[in-house]
């Protein structure tokens, strides 16, 4: 390449990281604004302030946030591991065996994961209701399966299908049983695609808003996203838009840190999946 | 005009499987396979086919929460109270302008995107593809208000700054009018969703043969022709599944919408109005028979895209 062009595409790759992360240094700068200063209408704050952060981790805001996070990271840790658990199996299943209805599982799996959220929590909003599972941890971890499970199924077996069989067959002959096998063998080998499987599951229920907001009514089970939408500022004629800024900085650090530790999986699991499935 | 592609390949039968006569083994292998799957196939059906049908089932029902002693069987009055009133029809209108708006824009940007990401600098690769991830591991909910707080005429710096572009002053209200809100909810959902795009797209480049890339260059095809002839028709599988799965997420767009306008000036897409009737007003009938019609409409579109447009999803996935 001339050097032209690589100056060119250079400024190009410039021109996409500045797109990526223009509304994410916005959201970091609003949160660092003083309440007086947010109304400043310039890009920067005028001077840095914690006082969003306290807010939101000590002040008044501290009662609807702090809950809010557990419930996040404890409701998507357990949809996430349940969707995995049950996806390895049928991962596996799809991936080396041969059955029939294959074929029905992954569409089962295509068909569900275009499903409209909004038909499921019409009906479940007034099921749940009336078996007690409204505005608790099971009443979102279950709804949150129907995001999670159908991408784990089609990410995993794409994984699946890459790994080495020969060794499983090896094992066998040397007596194993297809469980042993299984456990022993390819196990050890599947691990990175189960865990990249997982980083991605817990993206989709980390970001899920409609369920949030629509089978939680306390901070007993209201996830993170959810509890944004409800923020109000330090007195009612306050706008909250710097305790909403401090909350989705904090909220996007997880993902921020996932995506640059795990990038080069994180793709090839998403291209996987849909592409080569 | 011709395309130029590569003869399909056939693949070879896995040895595991032998033909013709159940043995013992495949017995067995077919009893695992289900007791593996079966769990994961139950669970998926648990919780989106018991759902929906229970929704069919209720939206033949004059049923709401706040009196629900009055539940009476109306068969289809709910659906055809929906179809003949106009708000159904603006929020379809919406949630049709969104979905093309977008999925358009994303498609042609995303494949530049693609198209960089091949021909950037080794070095500069990593980087790109962490950077590119970004978008697409934020919460949809932070997005929309990062987009909401810049355009909003308080705390933004959008009026400020681009106040030399004819049209924004200091004191447009961008939430105000139906087509600039419109136009801010594309914009954060093409910020958010073009990574997706084309970490697909870039699949199916990588997938091009560089064989015909270099024959059509020998043959003297133009930059421009090359793009077209052979690159574009032979990655028309990776573009299609990224059509057809952009194309469905579009269509259910909620997160933007609701916290950019809550619906207001019409500004309502077909997700946000079930949820308006279910859970705001607990018009739990019609509600229903909205998720119901957003349902029929998910399965319509995927099914003109994989009759219509022959997306045919084995060939995408390499088989």
């Amino acid at each position: 390449m001339s050097t032209r062009k690589k100056v060119l595409w250079g400024v190009a790759a410039a021109v996409i990281i500045f797109y990526c992360l223009f509304p994410i240094a916005w959201i970091v700068s609003l949160s660092f604004k003083a309440p007086s200063d947010l109304s400043n209408q310039s890009f920067f704050p005028s001077a840095l302030s914690w006082e969003n952060y306290e807010l939101i981790f000590t002040g008044s805001a501290s009662d609807l946030f702090l809950p809010a996070l557990r419930n996040s990271f404890g409701i998507c840790l357990i949809a996430t591991a349940i969707s995995c658990l049950l996806a390895m199996f049928a991962a596996y299943a799809i991936a080396r065996l041969d059955f029939p209805g294959k074929t029905l599982i992954l569409s089962t799996a295509l068909v569900v994961a275009i499903f409209p959220v909004i038909s499921i929590v019409t009906p479940l909003f007034n099921l749940w209701r009336n078996i007690g599972l409204y505005d608790t941890w099971p009443g979102l971890i279950i709804p949150y399966l129907s995001l999670t499970l159908p991408i784990s199924i089609w990410t995993m077996s794409a994984f699946f299908r890459e790994i080495p069989w020969e060794m499983e067959q090896a094992a066998q002959v040397d007596g194993a049983t297809t469980w042993q096998a299984f456990r022993k063998v390819i196990v050890p080998l599947a691990a990175p695609g189960v865990f990249t499987t997982a980083i991605i599951a817990f993206f989709i229920a980390w970001n899920d808003f409609i369920y949030g907001i629509s089978l939680t009514s306390t901070e007993a089970a209201r996830p993170v996203p959810a509890a944004l939408g409800l923020f109000t500022g330090a007195s009612q004629f306050e706008e909250p838009t710097g305790a909403i800024s401090a909350a989705a900085v904090i909220v996007t650090i997880p993902v921020v840190v996932l995506v640059l530790l795990f990038q080069r999986r994180i793709v090839a699991g998403l291209t996987n999946g849909a592409v080569k499935g | 005009m011709s395309t130029t592609t590569l003869p399909p390949t056939k693949k070879t039968e896995p040895v595991s499987a032998p033909k013709g006569g159940i043995s013992d083994r495949a017995r067995s292998e077919r009893k695992l396979g289900w007791l593996l799957a079966g769990p994961a196939f139950a669970v998926m059906l648990l919780v989106t086919a018991y759902p929906i049908a229970q929704a069919t089932y209720e939206s033949l029902f004059d049923y709401r929460l706040t009196d629900p002693d009055n539940r009476s069987f109306t068969g289809l009055n709910n659906y055809w109270v929906i179809l003949t009133d106009t708000l159904w029809w603006q929020s379809i209108g919406v949630t049709a302008f969104i979905t093309a708006v977008t999925v358009a824009v994303e498609l042609v940007l995303g494949f530049g995107l693609a198209l960089v990401m091949v021909k950037a600098l080794r070095a500069l690769r990593p980087v790109l593809r962490a950077v590119i991830l970004i978008p697409y591991a934020v919460i949809t909910v932070v997005s929309a208000f990062a987009w909401q707080f810049a355009f909003d005429i308080n705390s933004g710096f959008v009026n400020s700054s681009f106040a030399w572009i004819p049209g924004v002053a200091a004191d447009t209200d961008w939430f105000g009018d139906r087509w600039t809100a419109l136009l801010v909810i594309c914009l954060a959902e093409i910020w958010k969703t073009t990574p997706f795009i084309s970490l697909l797209l870039l699949a199916g480049l990588a997938q091009v043969p560089e064989v015909l890339q270099e024959a059509a260059k020998v043959d003297g095809a133009t930059r421009w022709q090359r793009l077209w002839r052979v690159t574009i028709p032979n990655m028309k599988a990776a573009i299609m599944v990224a059509l057809l799965f952009r194309t469905l997420d579009a269509f259910r767009v909620f997160d933007s919408i609701f916290i950019m306008t809550n619906g207001a000036n019409g500004t309502e897409s077909v997700s946000f109005l079930a949820y308006r009737q279910t859970i705001a007003r607990l018009e739990i009938g019609l509600g229903s028979a909205v998720s119901v019609l957003l349902f029929l409409a998910v399965v319509l579109i995927a099914f003109v895209f994989i009759k219509l447009f022959k997306v045919d999803l084995a060939q995408a996935r390499g088989e």
